[in-house]
């Protein structure tokens, strides 16, 4: 199981890099994408669009299944990263280099209510029984 | 407690991710279904297919039984080993379950059954036994394995696990079977590749499956087999068709033999009724992935996708739709994905056929 301890994560199994200009860089867990499997498309949010925290944004699809992505807090979506709308399996080879999208948080406080590597991992741990 | 099939050790040591598959404990890959796919298409991949059900029945009116039992016409087969795909229908024209009948001798004839319906198939058909006097005997056979080899070197691949085996393939033709003890070896399988389903005693089933992976052959999970039933363009049970669709209305009007005089259940209502729909081919051409339940609209009308996936082969996605009569391939249409319309064409399927695109 890779749970890197430097970045945050949400129960929707999202990961959050806080980056040093405090915008954050978002994407799906190693977890999330070993649940899918082989990944076939990925569809990012629109540069500009403002999301409010938990709003559906991106979508992640597997040959199994189709799965949504939720924004980690609240904000305006800076970034998407169109070498994973067009390598989808990028997520699959290293889930967390194969970000989707950036996001400039409207309030930096809400990425203090994130889950940490420890607090994910028991998440991660407690779903599988 | 899910049920087991005689390879579940084998899976697990193999490191499968085991899923629960209709109450069965199935293996649904072993790393990547895409690769697996493609495996499939390019050399050969073994499945594990031993929650389905073999069921033999035998008896001196099998044949009287099966003419009355099923939609298509058992009087097709006449050569010992011969194999019949067929709907089993409820009187209302329904699907009960898609099937594969093989011909042995004139007392003895061998149903596969799909897994989710065994027990359902396996009530309707002593039903009828005992309704109809016929007084056969239906033995379903637990004690037996089923493993697919699939892929254009299937045949190598099974020559070289089992020695002797040749003389049997090498004159074996497609949708033929061949009995040899408790050994049943078919040229039929699910994938759109030349392939054989051979089935072996319970016991027997972890060293024969070691026997063909040393020749070759490659474990290939459940996931993979839908993405490659589905590019062949085989209907799949519970999703492309079940008890309140026709067969008419499922692309199966080929198996429902209504040039003979023949009384089977279910022929009264689907002579009586009215065929609207049909299933078509549906390949997407803006970026998504279809899948089922989805909406598809037509210019005659709404429609339902049945089975989506995204197809490894050709690197888009496909599905198989049930939608308005009188739409054409090369038609366009819209399938809605996420509130979003997306366009699709209609087209023939199978979608590839012994490795080949086919659209």
């Amino acid at each position: 199981m890779s749970i890197p301890a430097d970045l945050k994560y949400t129960p929707s199994h999202e990961w959050v890099r806080v980056e040093a200009d405090g915008t954050l860089t978002v994407g799906i867990t190693h977890h999330a994408q070993d649940l899918l499997g082989d990944m076939v498309f990925i569809e990012n949010p629109a540069v500009g669009r403002t999301l409010a925290k938990g709003e559906e944004c991106a979508v992640v699809e597997s040959v199994k299944a189709a799965s949504d992505v939720y924004a980690p807090v609240a904000g305006e979506v800076v970034a998407a990263n169109g070498d994973v709308e067009s390598s989808p399996e990028s997520v699959n080879q290293d889930a967390y280099g194969a970000w989707m999208f950036k996001l400039k948080p409207a309030n930096p406080a809400d990425v203090g209510e994130l889950l940490d590597a420890a607090a994910y991992q028991k998440l991660v741990e407690s779903e599988a029984h | 407690m899910l049920k087991q099939t005689p390879l579940n050790a084998t899976h697990r040591e193999l490191g499968a991710k085991m899923v629960d598959f209709g109450g069965w404990d199935m293996p649904v890959n072993y790393g990547s279904q895409i690769e697996e796919h493609h495996v499939v298409r390019s050399s050969c991949g073994l499945f594990d297919v031993s929650h389905m059900l073999p069921l033999d029945i035998r008896g001196a009116n099998v044949r009287a039984f099966l003419r009355r039992l099923v939609a298509n016409n058992v009087d097709k087969l006449q050569v010992s080993g011969k194999a019949l795909y067929s709907c089993m229908l409820n009187e209302a024209g329904g699907v009960i379950d898609d099937l594969i009948i093989y011909f042995m001798d004139e007392s003895w004839f061998r149903l596969v059954v799909n897994a989710g319906t065994a027990e359902k198939d396996l009530a309707w058909m002593e039903k009828c036994n005992a309704d109809w006097g016929m007084g056969l005997t239906l033995t379903p056979r637990r004690d037996l394995a089923m493993i697919a080899i699939q892929g254009p070197d299937a045949t190598r691949v099974l020559n070289e696990a089992l020695p002797g085996v040749d003389q049997i393939t090498a004159s074996l033709k497609p949708f033929n079977a061949a009995a040899m003890g408790e050994m049943f070896i078919a040229r039929t399988g699910y994938t759109g590749e030349d392939g054989f389903e051979v089935m072996v005693l319970a016991k027997s089933a972890p060293f024969f499956w070691k026997a063909l992976m040393e020749a070759g052959g490659k474990p290939i999970g459940l996931g993979a087999r839908d993405t490659l039933r589905l590019e062949a363009g085989m209907n799949l049970y519970g999703q492309d068709m079940d008890e309140t669709t026709s067969p008419l209305e499922s692309g199966l009007a080929w198996t429902v033999d209504l040039k003979t005089e023949r009384d089977f259940v279910g022929r009264q209502a689907l002579e009586a009724s009215e065929v609207t729909r049909q299933l078509a081919g549906l390949v997407l051409l803006d970026k998504g992935v279809l899948r089922s339940h989805q909406k598809v609209f037509t210019k005659n009308g709404e429609g339902e996708i049945t089975s989506g996936t995204f197809s490894p082969t050709m690197q888009q996605s496909i599905a198989l739709a049930r939608i308005p009569l009188g739409i054409a391939p090369g038609e366009e249409v819209e399938v809605e994905i996420r509130d979003k319309k997306l366009k699709a064409k209609v087209v023939k399927h199978p979608f590839v056929r012994n490795g080949k695109i086919m659209i």
